[in-house]
């Protein structure tokens, strides 16, 4: 069976969700394993091998947290020339995508972004991306021998533990970090707190765009969000307005999401931002332009003003739940 | 403070893209050509760098010949001089082939500082920068939505899913900055003008040491297949006529959501 090796990001020793899904699909593809890095690490394993690791590497030094991507190359190609994995895969994250593409200029070997499916084909692979805002799926298969690098965007697959997965066969490495050669250290974190769920985990998504006119009208939305339990996003074009931080960006180069139901209020519904919306299960779109695009992707649309019609929502979500 | 911009020449973003059925590659002949908008942050973030502290500013591109144009708007923003590194065997490379193009061209010079886009805005793969700042061996200060540069070393504030890091990393280094980063400046007439008379080096893979590392002799990966994909199917789309908001209730009611 083929070596698949997942990049298993942890944030104090839980996986991200993105992690379970690269797992889901690694275990269809071959003999998965995972390797997951910095402080907290091992408390990781348990549930890397209720998605299918049967492998998982660990290495608990605070280099990993604190040092970006280049002492987790180093240990990966170390690790790669070893044990010579035929596909590695990485979320398209922040640091999924420094550390891939560090690699494969280390390794010379193919890297290709943006999949969102991986599949066998004539003893290799076949990769899928999505181009021009998903309206054009492009195949591409790898040219060069040693591991093949896939970066797959989070909720291309969804997460689902192995049916009868044992405990994972644990190693834990210990050999030296080096951070003598100069890098990036990372000095300080900051977290821009936003009430309610996040929207990657978002039952519900109430997105505002530009139509909503101004920063202060997106007190309507926190609004009917907390009628709802659902979390916030926004467009681009609010996120460069600087009405809302780029955390709330939903779209090609914000976040991808699919929750049950999304709300566009005031969203033209641009190629760009509806690639990272357009998985949602049920979309509801208000606009005042009966020819925005949006439309052509809502369950259901309402042409009209949002100013108007959000406040009314509200009423008619709270008079609905007190029944 | 010597500062290095990668900018890319790419189809205009506002144009829909289009796939050539035969190479699965993106058409570029007939469509407007532009200097990706992302990289136009990058240009005005080496800019400012060198308003506040001497310097220069010279701006790199791999491409075919005509993307001397975007080097070009570059320079009417203010860099001071162009490289363009373009050979018939770079057509359609891979971002490997852009980053070991870039490196070989620019071995030998020295800066202080490398500034990318975070991604293309036609490729978006995000992935040249650090393969760049590997083969140069440099940190790689990525997604920087704020920076700042002394004292040798340069600090920003790295975008993450819910706010940012603040990361250094001591010069020479390669930093991508986001589009939140700055506001452009658009080119004034005289820069125009300017720009005209500006230097730029046109290099060959054969000028750099890199015959047959880059381009077509060396392509990772290949494009076998480009197929439309399914679309979502519109549903019912009404007017408010005061109804609209109980419409969408009843919508959610019946989704089972409230
Ligand atoms: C490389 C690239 C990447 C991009 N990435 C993203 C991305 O990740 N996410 C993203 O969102 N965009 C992205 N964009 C930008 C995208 O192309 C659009 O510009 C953006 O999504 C538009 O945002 P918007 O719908 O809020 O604004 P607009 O397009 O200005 O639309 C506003 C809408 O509000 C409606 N409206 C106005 N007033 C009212 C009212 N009172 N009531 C109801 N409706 C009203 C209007 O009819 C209009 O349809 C990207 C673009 C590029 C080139
Ligand atoms: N052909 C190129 N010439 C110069 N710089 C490039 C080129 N391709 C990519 N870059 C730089 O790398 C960044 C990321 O591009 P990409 O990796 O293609 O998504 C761009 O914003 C540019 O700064």
């Amino acid at each position: 069976m083929a070596g698949v090796w997942v990049f298993a990001e942890t944030v104090d020793g839980v996986p991200k969700p993105v992690v379970l899904e690269l797992l889901t699909k690694a275990r269809a593809l071959g003999d998965a394993a995972a390797i997951a890095l910095g402080p907290g690490a091992s408390k990781s394993a348990a549930t890397l091998g209720q998605y299918g690791a049967q492998k998982v590497y660990i290495h608990e030094d605070p280099a990993f947290r604190d040092v970006l991507a280049t002492p987790a190359v180093d240990l990966l190609a170390r690790l790669v020339e070893k044990e010579q994995p035929d596909l590695v895969i990485f979320g398209m994250t922040y640091e999924g995508r420094d550390v891939a593409s560090r690699l494969s200029a280390r390794l010379g070997t193919a890297l290709i972004a943006n999949a969102t499916d991986v599949t066998k084909r004539d003893g290799g692979w076949a990769i899928v991306s999505p181009m021009f805002g998903g309206s054009l799926l492009v195949t591409t298969v790898p040219k060069t021998k040693g591991p093949t690098l896939v970066l797959i965007r989070p909720k291309a697959v969804a997460a689902e533990p192995a049916g009868s997965a044992g405990a994972p066969d644990v190693q834990t490495l210990t050999d030296p970090v080096q951070t003598s050669k100069p890098v990036a250290r990372v000095l300080r974190r900051e977290t821009e707190k936003a009430s309610g769920p996040k929207l990657e985990d978002a039952t519900i998504i109430v997105s505002g765009g530009r139509g909503l006119g101004a920063p202060e009208n997106f007190k309507m939305l926190d609004e009917l969000a907390a009628e709802l339990g659902a979390a916030v996003g926004a467009s681009r074009a609010v996120v460069d307005a600087g009405w809302k931080p780029y955390s709330f960006q939903i779209g090609q180069t914000g976040k991808t999401v699919k929750p049950t139901v999304y709300i566009a209020l005031g969203i033209s519904g641009a190629m760009q931002h509806t690639v990272g919306m357009k998985g949602a299960r049920t979309i509801i779109a208000i606009n005042k332009d009966p020819e925005a695009p949006i439309f052509k992707l809502a369950d259901l649309g309402v042409v009209g003003d949002v100013h108007k019609i959000v406040p009314q929502l509200i009423q008619e979500v709270r008079s609905r739940k007190g029944k | 403070m010597n500062v290095l911009v990668c900018v890319k020449q790419i189809p205009d973003p506002n144009a829909p893209g289009k796939l050539d059925p035969q190479t699965k590659r993106l058409v570029r002949e007939g469509v407007d050509l532009v200097l990706d908008p992302g990289d136009e942050h990058g240009v005005e973030a080496g800019l400012q760098l060198i308003e506040k502290d001497a310097g220069e500013v010279t701006v790199i591109s791999m491409g075919p010949p005509k993307a001397v144009d975007a080097i070009r708007r570059a320079l009417a923003m203010g860099a001071n001089r162009g490289i363009l590194i373009t050979d018939p065997a770079l057509e359609n490379s891979d971002a490997i082939s852009t980053a070991r193009a870039i490196a070989a061209a620019i071995k030998g010079q020295s800066y202080d500082l490398i500034i990318c886009g975070t991604e293309s805005t036609d490729g978006s793969s995000g992935a040249m920068p650090a393969q760049l700042a590997e083969l140069l061996g440099l940190p790689l200060l990525s997604f920087a939505k704020k920076l700042e540069v002394s004292q040798g070393k340069a600090v920003i504030d790295r975008q993450t899913d819910d706010g940012y890091d603040v990361v250094e990393a001591p010069l020479p280094a390669v930093v991508t900055v986001t589009g939140g980063i700055n506001e452009a400046r658009y080119p004034a007439l005289r820069g125009i003008m300017q720009a005209k008379n500006k230097e730029v080096r046109q290099v060959g893979l054969s000028d750099v040491g890199l015959d047959g590392q880059a381009g077509k002799a060396a392509l990772t990966q290949e494009v076998v297949d480009a197929t439309p994909a399914e679309a979502r199917k519109a549903g019912e789309v009404v007017e408010d006529k005061g109804e609209g908001a109980k419409r969408v209730a009843d919508f959610l009611k019946a989704l089972k959501v409230i």
